[in-house]
Formats: structure tokens, C-alpha cells, sequence
């Protein structure tokens, strides 16, 4: 197999949709169902990724659909919205409602929720191993006769119920008509939905395939699309009055006319009524006691920030120190790979183009793929062992005041080191503006291809014992101009209603291997297809312009000088000159949008001392000390500092941000903002010496 | 009473949560709403986030969130 191959399988694939609160083990489930993953991706999702997942059941093709952990189908965070949309609007056949078995009441309320969308459901209660060891004993049978939806134990971690649970799910899928529930709400709402049910039955009135029953209780919780649909009909003049009348009973008796809230106490009491009937605790021990211990210490009110620092540090060490090995090797490889290749092609041109574009272009993606993998074990690690929550809750209250999310924290620390998993690790920010903020600042956290740039220029003008604090203080000042930029969206662009902090401390709990490789595989891939095939697009353009037109010189500086790269640097000087940068600067600014890395690179062709640079090269300091005024220089260092990051982690950002728009955006603020505080430092600069 | 006011590690229950619906809504999920059982179980250093247990569930939230639940001393 290894493909979705439905060709050879006359039926229609069953489609399922698996809903569920966050940390419910979603995840593990989907793993534990599937077995070996036989295909994994994205799609349609703009910015909130749901994954669609083919296997084989019974000779049936499966569809499996994982929607995002959504605490309610009528909330208003982005991946609710997502879950909502596509629970209300798709096609599917068989919802799998995943429960926490050991939070029984609180996610009932979900699947109460999801009874009134009124499609096939099973509910799988997972984690039923653990519910077991803390003492929870629940009734299967007596939910399923409560609720009249098939009801699974399951395990995704011992793997048990999980072929029952297919089998139900196969079984329901093959009766054509869905079960109807047995749920009873309180006598108040019972009773107006019996007297609507009633003249509907009298009326024969029938819709889609629903009851009477379950239309009656569309109408008394205002379903707006099934208002459109009876809204038209004659129907509607002797309902309308009858609908009016009960509603304002239930009104007078809940003493409330939000209908929400009123819906919400109904589930509540009827959750709560459920848990009664079904679970019993075999003792009466507290089941939360280990996380509670943990937490005493993780969130301890003294040393919770600087264990969290620490964890932080430990995670960016390991991210691009050990990243940095087999970065090396991979170098060395590409490099390897590059000659041989170049060597078999007699062109030139043509050779130029695959090994000085395409494989060394494509080949900077692949080296940061060990970088990628360490970040996202480490994310996954804070994700699924509920750390994160912690780590929001800690931080919340400082970036709060910036109009961050206590959670902007982990892209923010990534940034440091590569700004293109840093806008990835943002998908961890449920909500769209905070996750917005986030992405438009995170270049204000100077990455690390932007090092040797400092190094080179605090090199040149700072004597060797006070260049380390030059470029330490280039970190913080951009890190303390990214928070301003942020207080300042969030009071501009991305007004508006605060996200609510809100958040589930989940128990602590340790994601088995198969649940790591499984997320951090997915990620890994994702990153490989994305960023692989936008990177390889660019480095061609770039080689492009800096390769055309070809001149008679032979020398790379000539050659750059009147390349397109060149023409266009030349012809956008004027646009620097306010800020003291010449064309040479100007072109190495302008190729740095593609990469940083390429802005050493440049000044060493632009400064004629050759072209294999880096940035400890004495050459071309002395050069950059004899030929670059210091003003210059200070306006060419806060330049970098602020603006784009690189091509790769555009491209990233068009897809994280949701669009080419924000694009636009982003290039016009940080430009605009660099060049300002470039123009303000070049005339300090110029006044104080 | 406010949420916000009531000492540590003691038993509350919700009387009224009055709020922006959005909020009103996440507060929902989570069973906080009027007649639950709530108690507060840490309150960070700088009294800007607290961490409360409602239905066997700790909850996060910001101080200035729980200062819209209003409760009584059971």
C-alpha cells in the first residue's frame, strides 16, 4: 500500500471525523487505529491545520479526518471555528467523539453538543487504562442507554478496545439510518419541545431526514440554518407564535434570556447526571495528586520561572548545538554531492544553475532539517506531557502587558536561532490575532544567520574585548523593539477583544515514542515539501539575477556590478542614501532578503577581496574598517537588525499568516521601521562623533 | 464575591458569571457556570494568572477573568 490507492475499491471511502476536547489523546488514537501511517497531510485549513488520514478497514477505504481539540462546537477561537465548519458543512459519515474517560462531565458537554448536529456517532472513551488505575469505574452500557450512541472503551496507549472500536464504527456506518438519542432535558424544555413536536407531527412537516423531535429542539435553541430552511414556509405563520410561547416559558423559568447559558445549564445538569448514573469511584483517593505535587514545584510561585528559563536554555542548546553536527555532516555532503554533480556537466550554464542554485539552495533547507526535528521534539515534548499550559500560565501576566499570549514565549526564544521553525512553532497560539502579533515580531528576533553579519561589523569597529557586548546588546535591543512593535499592533492592527487565557492544566502525562515520531515526522515533512519547494523556486531567481546579464570580466565583482542584482542596486541607491549606505551596502542589503547568510557573501565580492568570505576573514574587516564610515555602518547593522528575515522564512510566513497580503505587510512595516531607526541612529551617529 | 477575592484551597460555588460572550462561552466549556463548585488553588507571583479546580479540572485563567465570576463561601 504505502498510497490512499481507493482506485481499486469500488465503494465510496467511509469518511470519519474525529471530534474531541484538546488533550484528549486524539493523536494517540488516530496512531493506535491506523497502525503504520499510510498517508499523512494538510489541507485546506488556512492557518489551523486539520489531518486527513487513508487506511484499510475490512477491505473498506477509511477516511479519517482529525479535527482541532475544540472545547465547543459554538466557540469563537479559530480552530472552533474550523471544527464548527467542518462538522456543520462537509460530508461525512460517522463523527468519533473522543472522550477523556477520567473527565467525564466536561466532555460530555461536547458530545451533548455534538447530538445536535444530528449525524452518526460513536463515542470512543479513551484513556480508559488510566481512568482504571485511579479507581474510576464506569458503566459502558449504562451510557449507551442514557446517551443511544454506541460507546467504546478504548486505550491508546495499551491499544485496547481499538479494533472494537473500528468495528462499531464500520457497523454503524453500514446501517442506514443514524440512532437516535434517548438525552432528556429538564422538564420545562421537554415540555415545549413536546408541545412543538406535536403540531409539527400535525402538520406532517418533515425535514432532511429529521424527527419532530429533533426539529422541536432546532427551534427552541435557534438553529439559524434550520430557521432559513422553515422560515420560507407556510408552515412558519401558525409556528411562529407557538415557538414564541414556549420559549418565553423556558425564559421565565431559567431567568435568563441568553439562550446560550441557558443551553450550557441544561448540559451541564444533564452531563453531571450521567456522570452520576455511570461512574463509581472504587476509592476515594485523590486521582490528581501526582500533578498536583508536580505542579507545587513547576509552578511555584518562586522557582516556576526559573526552571521553566532553564528548560528553555536547554532546549536552544541542544537545538542548535547537537543541530549543528550533523549540520556539518549535511554541509559536507551537499558539497560533495555539488562537485560531483558539476562535474559530470559540461554547460556551464547549465552546470551554474543546478550547483550554484538548485542544489546549494535546496541544500540550505536540508541543513536545517536536524535543527528542526530537535525544536520539535522539544515542542511536542512541552505540548504533550502538559507542560506548555504551565509555561503560558507563568508567563501570561508579563506578556500580557506587551499584548502577547503568556504562549508567544516558545516562537519568540526559537527566533533566536531561525526564524523559519520560530513562525511554525506559532501554531502553538490558538488564537489568530495573538498568533498574528507573533508572526509580524518574530523577526525582530535576530536569528542566527544574521550573527555573522554583527560579528563582522562589531569586529571592525569595536575593539575584541567589547564586541561581545556590542552584539549581545543588538540581541536585546532588537528583542526589546519586537515587544514595542507588538504593544503597538496589538493597539493598531490587531485591535480588539483580548484572547481569554483560559486554559486546561491537563495531568501531567509522558507521550510514548511512537506518539513523538508520529507528530515530529509530520512536522519534519511538512517542512521538507514547504519550505523544499519555495526555497528552490527563490535560489533559482536569485542566481539568476546575479548571474545575468553575463559581462566579458571574468571577475565576480564585475560580474555582480552588472548583473541584474546589480542594475537594481545601483538604480535603488537613492532610497539609502538618507541613511548613509552606498550601492555596495545596498545590493548586500537587498540580496540579504533572500538570505542573510548572502550579505557577508556580497561585501566580500562588492569589496573585492574574494569571494570564499566568512566573517572572521581579516581581509575584508580592514576593508569594512578603511572603506565604511561608522555611521554608515551602525545604519547598515540596524538595517539588518529589523528587517526581513530571509526568503525561506517569508515563504513560511505567507503560509502561517494565511495569505500573500500579510506578506506585503510585513515587508512594508519592518522596511519601513528599519529604515526610519536606521536614518535616526545614522544621524545620532554622525552628531555624537 | 469575586473568584478573585476568596482565600486558597477553599470551596466556592459560582452565583453569576458576568462577562463578554466569548468568554462567557470558554468559561462554559470548562464547567464554570452558575451552581458549580470552584476553589482556588494557586495565584501566581505577580497576582497575574491563578490556577482554580472546577469538576476535577484545573483551569488557568487571568485574575482579571476571575474577577467577573461572581461567588459565595460554601
Amino acid at each position: 500500500m504505502g498510497e490512499c490507492n481507493l482506485e481499486n475499491n469500488s465503494l465510496k471511502p467511509m469518511k470519519i471525523v474525529l471530534a474531541g476536547q484538546p488533550n484528549v489523546g486524539k493523536s494517540s488514537l488516530i496512531n493506535a487505529m491506523t497502525n503504520a501511517q499510510l498517508k499523512v497531510g494538510n489541507f485546506s485549513g488556512v492557518t489551523v491545520e486539520k489531518t486527513e488520514i487513508c487506511f484499510e478497514h475490512h477491505c473498506h477505504a477509511v477516511e479519517m479526518i482529525d479535527l482541532p481539540g475544540t472545547y465547543s462546537v459554538n466557540g469563537f477561537s479559530q480552530e472552533e471555528k474550523v471544527a464548527r465548519d467542518y462538522l456543520l458543512n462537509e460530508d461525512y459519515d460517522v463523527i468519533i467523539n473522543v472522550i477523556d474517560s477520567t473527565h467525564l462531565t466536561r466532555n460530555l458537554l461536547l458530545t451533548l453538543e455534538l447530538l445536535n448536529l444530528n449525524k452518526k456517532m460513536v463515542l470512543a472513551l479513551n484513556m480508559y487504562d488510566e481512568a482504571q488505575k485511579d479507581g474510576i469505574i464506569i458503566d459502558i452500557k449504562q451510557i449507551e442507554a442514557i446517551t443511544g450512541i454506541p460507546t467504546v472503551a478504548v486505550s491508546a496507549n495499551t491499544k485496547e478496545g481499538v479494533d472494537k472500536l473500528l468495528d462499531t464504527v464500520h457497523e454503524k456506518y453500514d446501517l442506514e439510518k443514524r440512532l437516535k438519542t434517548n438525552i432528556t432535558y429538564s422538564d420545562t424544555i421537554e415540555n415545549g419541545i413536546f408541545n412543538i413536536k406535536e403540531f409539527l407531527d400535525s402538520k406532517n412537516y418533515e425535514y432532511k431526514d429529521l424527527n419532530s423531535r429533533e426539529m422541536a429542539i432546532k427551534l427552541i435553541i435557534e438553529d439559524k440554518e434550520f430557521f432559513k430552511a422553515i422560515h420560507d414556509e407556510p408552515i412558519f405563520m401558525e409556528l411562529q407564535p407557538l415557538v414564541i410561547n414556549e420559549v418565553n416559558d423556558i425564559y421565565s423559568y431559567f431567568e435568563t434570556k441568553d439562550l446560550v447559558e441557558i443551553q450550557s445549564q441544561e448540559h451541564h445538569s444533564i452531563a453531571r447526571g450521567i456522570r452520576a448514573e455511570t461512574v463509581k469511584r472504587a476509592d476515594k483517593k485523590k486521582p490528581k495528586q501526582l500533578t498536583k505535587k508536580i505542579d507545587d514545584i513547576l509552578i511555584n510561585k518562586f522557582v516556576g520561572i526559573p526552571i521553566f528559563l532553564f528548560l528553555m536554555w536547554g532546549l536552544f542548546q541542544l537545538t542548535f548545538e547537537i543541530g549543528a553536527i550533523p549540520m556539518d555532516y549535511i554541509d559536507a555532503g551537499i558539497g560533495w554531492f555539488g562537485d560531483a554533480v558539476g562535474a559530470s556537466i559540461s554547460h556551464e550554464g547549465l552546470r551554474s544553475l543546478i550547483v550554484d542554485g538548485i542544489i546549494n539552495g535546496v541544500g540550505a533547507v536540508l541543513m536545517f532539517l536536524p535543527n528542526i526535528i530537535i525544536l520539535y521534539i522539544g515542542i511536542a515534548l512541552l505540548e504533550t506531557t502538559g507542560y506548555m499550559s504551565r509555561v503560558a500560565f507563568l508567563l501570561d501576566g508579563f506578556f500580557h502587558k506587551f499584548g502577547l499570549h503568556g504562549k508567544s514565549f516558545i516562537p519568540l526564544v526559537t527566533g533566536f536561532g531561525c526564524t523559519v521553525p520560530a513562525y511554525m512553532a506559532t501554531r502553538t497560539l490558538k488564537n489568530e490575532k495573538d498568533r498574528l502579533i507573533t508572526l509580524y515580531i518574530l523577526g525582530f528576533m535576530s536569528c542566527g544567520a544574521r550573527l555573522p553579519i554583527y560579528v563582522l561589523f562589531a569586529g571592525a569597529f569595536f575593539s575584541a574585548s567589547s564586541a561581545g557586548n556590542v552584539i549581545f546588546a543588538i540581541y536585546i535591543l532588537g528583542a526589546l523593539m519586537g515587544l514595542v512593535m507588538a504593544k503597538v499592533l496589538r493597539v493598531t492592527a490587531f485591535k480588539g477583544e483580548d484572547e481569554p487565557f483560559v486554559m486546561e492544566m491537563p495531568k501531567y502525562r509522558m507521550p510514548t515514542m511512537k506518539l513523538l515520531w508520529f507528530i515530529v515526522s509530520k512536522e519534519a515533512w511538512m517542512y521538507l515539501k514547504k519550505a523544499g519547494t519555495f526555497i528552490l523556486a527563490a535560489t533559482i531567481l536569485i542566481w539568476f539575477a546575479s548571474n545575468y546579464p553575463k559581462v566579458d570580466d571574468p571577475s565576480p565583482k564585475a560580474q555582480l556590478e552588472q548583473s541584474y542584482l546589480g542594475i537594481m542596486g545601483k538604480s535603488t541607491q537613492f532610497l539609502f542614501d538618507p541613511i548613509g549606505l552606498d550601492w555596495r551596502q545596498t545590493v548586500a542589503l537587498e540580496t540579504g532578503l533572500a538570505a542573510k547568510e548572502v550579505v557577508v557573501a556580497t561585501l566580500g565580492i562588492l569589496y573585492n577581496v574574494g569571494e570564499d568570505l566568512d566573517e572572521t576573514s581579516g581581509a575584508l574587516l580592514d576593508a569594512i574598517k578603511q572603506q565604511i564610515p561608522f555611521a554608515s555602518a551602525v545604519s547598515f547593522i540596524v538595517f539588518v537588525m529589523i528587517y526581513l528575515p530571509c526568503f525561506a522564512a517569508s515563504m513560511v510566513f505567507v503560509k502561517e499568516a494565511g495569505g500573500y497580503n500579510h506578506l506585503v505587510y510585513l515587508f512594508i512595516l519592518t522596511t519601513v521601521v528599519a529604515w526610519v531607526m536606521s536614518f535616526l541612529a545614522y544621524n545620532i551617529t554622525l552628531a555624537i562623533t | 464575591m469575586k473568584l478573585s477575592e476568596i482565600p486558597l484551597n477553599k470551596n466556592a460555588k459560582i452565583i453569576k458569571v458576568e462577562c463578554s460572550d466569548d468568554l462567557k462561552q470558554r468559561f462554559y466549556s470548562f464547567g464554570i457556570i452558575k451552581g458549580a463548585t470552584v476553589c482556588v488553588e494557586t495565584v501566581s507571583l505577580a497576582k497575574n494568572t491563578m490556577e482554580i479546580n472546577v469538576e476535577d479540572t484545573s483551569i488557568g485563567i487571568r485574575v482579571e477573568e476571575a474577577k467577573t465570576i461572581e461567588v459565595e463561601m460554601i
